[in-house]
């Protein structure tokens, strides 16, 4: 993990951008410099004593100059005091951490998956796809319109589960007939959100032989392999069990068993 | 004008013969093999590294949930995953055989005959300090029964272990019995060269949506702040019955909490969960253990090992004014 770093951030802002979705941006030349996309940090909203004991895990959604971009739901005590946070107060950040999704392999087409929070490293990505000419096409699943999250994203795709917004359903009920209607010539599948949903992706990506990475959430403690306390199963000989924050949070969905 | 001379504040401490150079160690478990946050802690400021528990094979661990947050602490149930003893030696020693501070070798195992083989592996190996044995683990032959709640085969496994090394054995005991101090007078008359105190206490959380518990394996093991209190206390209870020097551990965050231990009784401290929240924890709390010191005009840490001052009347009075 080249490049990790802990330290104190300042907020440069946090807003509400959609029910319960909250966008906090804070400073880090160092942080900003070396993360690649699909990469985390895990971060402190409080000191020992004033909020939750752990850090809690974010995927690094955009990356903006010296500004770290995260995107996450307000629904616990340590992310509900993370959305209070103001213009000028710190957080303590560690990051970046884990393994990037893997964008430079042979593909012409990029397929985003991606259902409620979920969405939260694919502006990142999408950076990084453009940058390097891929043709992109994003699936977005949401449980109503009120949460659907769209920026920076290209050539989007909307389900909802309550039909207020889209194709009514899930995402990859969309997804699916997309991929058997269209000529995307080489593709690959870059998927984050339920694990209910992430095992769908798995067996449909098998199906139609296509390369799929995804990105998973775990709970951890400490994020760079200390705790031990994110394992996920893997396939083929060897260990029993990858870590999702050093060996992941991105997996080829051919190595582990979700 | 000149500076003020900084008053020199002796941190060091032998077990064995050994020299420690700091009382403030990292808990086994809870800082890898070391080279995971190599970039954030200078370890060179520690007394030691306290390695995860080493078994005679690779153990894969338990499978998920293993961690589940709890008010001011948590639960574990991570099932003693580590590459195993062979790996270790391969892999992970070499490195951490060059770094400037100790590496205690910590040893798990589900059989007497694994704990003797391990050490007696590892007693082959250059750059090993001490041992410290981990008896929570299930007896496998006694049909799954923890160690360590059983005194008998605490002395008797410390006997065993005893016989196969001149380096510093250190049991650490767990906390999930009536009496640890029996349990450490045990291991003391076998031999042991000190106590770790305490272990994780057993503990349980259950998800009300599911009614399902939030670890795999139910139950599971709790620390962090949560358990200082209890912690402090069994110090106290091991330091007033036995001699041999006691490793603290349980919810340190601060050097405020380290001196606490030290008061109690700890010759040294080991911090754990913490390391998880603040990779470079224990070096701030050696920091701010030289300071208390040398605020306090206190030339040797070994001093405030076991100084609590027990005159009741005067700590209740001093309370209410």
């Amino acid at each position: 993990m080249s490049g990790m770093v802990q330290q104190l951030c300042k907020v440069q802002s946090c807003d509400e951008v959609a029910a319960k979705t909250f966008l906090l941006r804070f400073t880090s030349s160092e942080i900003s410099a070396s993360a690649q996309p699909g990469q985390f940090v895990n971060v402190l909203a409080a000191e020992t004593g004033e909020g939750p004991l752990l850090r809690r895990p974010f995927s690094i959604a955009r990356v903006d100059d010296n500004i770290v971009e995260l995107l996450f739901h307000a629904i616990g005590t340590g992310t509900i005091l993370l959305s209070r946070k103001r213009p000028g107060e710190t957080i303590d950040v560690l990051g970046p951490l884990g393994q990037s999704f893997h964008v430079d392999a042979d593909y012409g087409t990029a397929l985003i998956v991606a259902g409620g929070i979920g969405v939260a490293p694919f502006p990142f990505l999408t950076a990084d796809l453009l940058k390097r000419g891929k043709r992109i096409e994003t699936f977005v699943g949401y449980r109503n319109a009120g949460q659907i999250l769209t920026s920076y994203l290209q050539n989007i795709h909307i389900a909802t589960d309550d039909s207020s917004k889209g194709f009514h359903g899930n995402v990859v009920q969309l997804f699916e007939p997309f991929l058997d209607r269209t000529d995307l010539g080489k593709a690959k599948i870059f998927a984050c959100g339920p694990t209910v949903m992430l095992k769908a992706l798995t067996e449909l990506a098998k199906r139609k032989n296509i390369c799929c990475e995804v990105s998973l959430e775990g709970h951890m403690a400490c994020g760079v392999g200390l705790c031990q306390g994110c394992p996920v199963e893997r396939t083929g000989d060897g260990a029993k069990y990858a870590l999702v924050c050093k060996d992941g949070p991105i997996f080829l969905t051919t190595d582990i068993i979700l | 004008m000149a500076a003020p001379i900084k008053n020199k504040v002796k941190t060091s401490f032998t077990l064995r013969g050994v020299e420690f150079k700091n009382r403030v160690f990292v808990a086994s478990g809870t800082f890898g093999y070391g080279d995971e946050v190599r970039t954030l802690v200078d370890v060179s400021r520690l007394g030691g590294i306290f390695t995860k528990s080493l078994s005679w094979k690779p153990r894969a661990g338990n499978p998920p949930q293993r961690i589940v947050e709890t008010a001011s602490g948590m639960l574990n149930s991570i099932g003693l995953a580590n590459i195993g003893v062979h790996t270790f030696i391969e892999q992970k020693l070499p490195y951490l055989r060059a770094l400037d501070t100790r590496i205690i070798a910590n040893i798990a195992a589900s059989s007497l005959q694994e704990y003797c083989d391990i050490l007696g592996l590892l007693e082959e190996q250059e750059g090993i300090a001490a041992y410290e044995i981990n008896v929570s683990c299930p007896n496998v032959k006694e049909g799954g029964l923890n160690f360590g709640t059983d005194c008998s085969m605490t002395g008797k496994i410390t006997a065993s272990l005893r016989k196969l090394t001149h380096k510093a054995l250190i049991i650490k005991l767990t906390p999930n019995v009536t009496h640890i101090s029996e349990f450490a007078r045990a291991v003391e008359a076998e031999g042991a060269d000190a106590v770790s105190v305490i272990n994780t206490l057993i503990g349980m959380a259950i998800d009300i949506k599911t009614r399902k518990p939030k670890l795999s394996t139910v139950t599971g093991g709790l620390s962090g702040p949560a358990i200082k209190p209890v912690a402090l206390a069994k110090v106290y209870e091991v330091a007033k019955s036995v001699k041999i020097p006691i490793f603290g551990i349980g919810g340190i965050a601060s050097a405020e909490d380290a001196i606490e231990f030290l008061l109690a009784g700890a010759t040294a401290v080991q911090v754990g969960t913490m390391n998880f929240v603040d990779p470079a924890i224990s070096v701030k709390i050696a920091d701010g253990l030289a300071t208390y010191a040398r605020e306090h005009g206190i030339s040797d840490m070994g001093t405030l090992v076991g100084a609590l001052d027990a005159d009741l009347k005067f700590s209740v009075l001093q309370s209410w004014l």
